[in-house]
């Protein structure tokens, strides 16, 4: 049985924002690694999206945000399967 | 065929744009619905393309391009959504119908009061009386960046100051400038843009959209899905979605990323410029036929490429048609969708024959219009 691991999650005010990210980090995905998923119900209700990585990655995705001047809404630990 | 009908579609298309669609058309998901593979590549496509036209048009920021059908469409939204009751606006009589129409609802519904400065029988604006049609209560100014009849093209700059002056928004239509005539909305002090795809972008038919200057705000003209945000009854605020209800058109709009490319690999003087020589080359080469009257071509910003023209009184529906049958020439006669220019330049019975060239067109297939147009010419003068 698969077991859950936690995730770092970064929700956007809007989806252009989630798609800038997916866009840079096609461009360069060491410096921001993860994928786009739908926004988990822990999170929020509905179906937007957001972005997840490995939580080991958290250092690296915050410092590519701060570096790039990615906008985001919040950033979330989720456990996640 | 030869194809001298651009100011209305562009037909030749680098052929990247058929490809992005092909391939679009085959491997989208529905743009914004969904975080799998085939939705984020249409959402990564029209991404790219907006971030392409905030670039053309020095939009601070690609989010505040919304796409849409068309310009119209575009027009639509912006005059429906800025003017109420009360309200005074201001629009020139080189306007072509996407922003007459949308102007005179307000104003038959709404009572919004509506100015129309005159254009003179060269084509020309008077900027001292486009000045004076400010009043208190003006809230924009919408204006034809050039004219879709003549292909001058207005000192939009100047425009917008003077409607910043008196306290007005400043938006341009640009369906006939947009990637062949430099548009800055920053240096030139432009409110919104409003662009359309399938003229010289390249892009398919279909394809249009608007950019926002910061600030600018306005009221979604449809509302349903948006992708996010389902459980609110209201279409969401931010932007592009408030703009954007409804699955985009992401074949057209990834064609039109292509044409984007396109004009950023080549330039936009560049293009503006080789299409404007060969209605320079068309011109010289029929301007001293009998007969011939040159419409416009007479401004101090330059030409998009154009040159609409009659021969004494003959018909232009005519002209065309022998243009057609003749020497499969495609130009396009009549009024144009711009009713208050023909009254400007007194053409409204006869219409007018337009040539508009693009780049894509040859030397050759100029001089091939300048020989039909003397053998047409010789049979009636």
């Amino acid at each position: 049985m698969r077991e859950k691991t936690p995730k770092v999650v970064v929700t956007f005010e809007t989806t252009t924002d989630a798609i800038v990210f997916e866009s840079e980090s096609k461009a360069d995905p060491e410096a921001l690694p993860g994928r786009i998923i739908p926004v988990p119900s822990e999170i929020s209700a509905g179906c937007g999206l957001s972005w997840c990585a490995d939580e080991q990655y958290r250092e690296t995705l915050l410092g590519s945000i701060e570096s790039k001047g990615l906008a985001f809404e919040g950033v979330y630990s989720v456990c996640m399967y | 065929m030869i194809y001298f009908d651009n100011a209305a579609t562009t037909m030749i298309k680098p052929p990247a744009v058929a490809q992005a669609v092909a391939t679009a058309i085959n491997t989208f998901g529905g743009v914004g619905r969904g975080a799998h593979d085939a939705a984020l590549s249409a959402d990564l496509q029209v991404y790219r393309a907006r971030a392409a036209v905030a670039a053309l048009f020095n939009c601070p920021q690609p989010k505040n391009v919304a796409f849409s059908l068309n310009i119209t469409e575009s027009l639509n939204i912006v005059i429906d959504g800025l003017l109420a009751n009360g309200d005074h606006a201001v629009t020139t009589a080189a306007s072509h119908n996407s922003v007459l129409r949308p102007l005179f609802r307000k104003r038959d519904r709404e009572g919004v009061d509506v100015t129309i400065v005159p254009i003179d029988g060269d084509g020309l604006l008077d900027m001292d009386e486009y000045a004076r049609s400010f009043k208190p209560n003006t809230k924009l100014a919408v204006v034809t960046h050039a004219s879709n009849l003549t292909g001058d093209i207005y000192d939009v700059a100047k425009m917008a100051a003077i409607a910043h002056e008196h306290g007005a928004l400043f938006v341009i239509d640009a369906a006939q400038t947009a990637g062949n005539t430099p548009i800055d909305m920053q240096a030139m002090g432009i409110d919104i843009v409003t662009f359309t795809g399938h003229k010289s972008l390249y892009g398919p038919q279909g394809t249009g959209g608007l950019c926002l200057a910061p600030g600018i705000e306005l009221p979604p003209y449809k509302e349903g899905g948006s992708g996010t945000h389902s459980y609110e009854e209201r279409q969401p605020e931010f932007m592009p979605e408030h703009l954007e209800a409804g699955t985009q058109n992401g074949h057209g709009i990834a064609g039109l990323a292509a044409g984007l490319a396109y004009i950023e690999e080549h330039g936009v003087e560049n293009l503006g410029a080789a299409n404007a020589a060969l209605a320079d080359r068309f011109e010289k080469g029929v301007r001293d036929l009998p007969g011939v009257r040159i419409l416009g071509r007479k401004g101090s910003c330059g030409n998009t490429g154009i040159v609409a023209l009659n021969v004494g009184d003959m018909d232009s529906g005519a002209i065309s048609d022998q243009l057609n049958q003749g020497w499969e020439i495609c130009t396009r006669p009549g009024a144009h969708c711009a009713p208050l220019m023909h009254e400007s330049l007194g053409t409204v019975s006869q219409g007018a024959v337009r040539f508009s060239f693009s780049h894509f067109n040859t030397e050759e297939e100029v001089d091939t219009a300048i020989e039909a147009m003397r053998e047409i010419v010789a049979d009636v003068m």
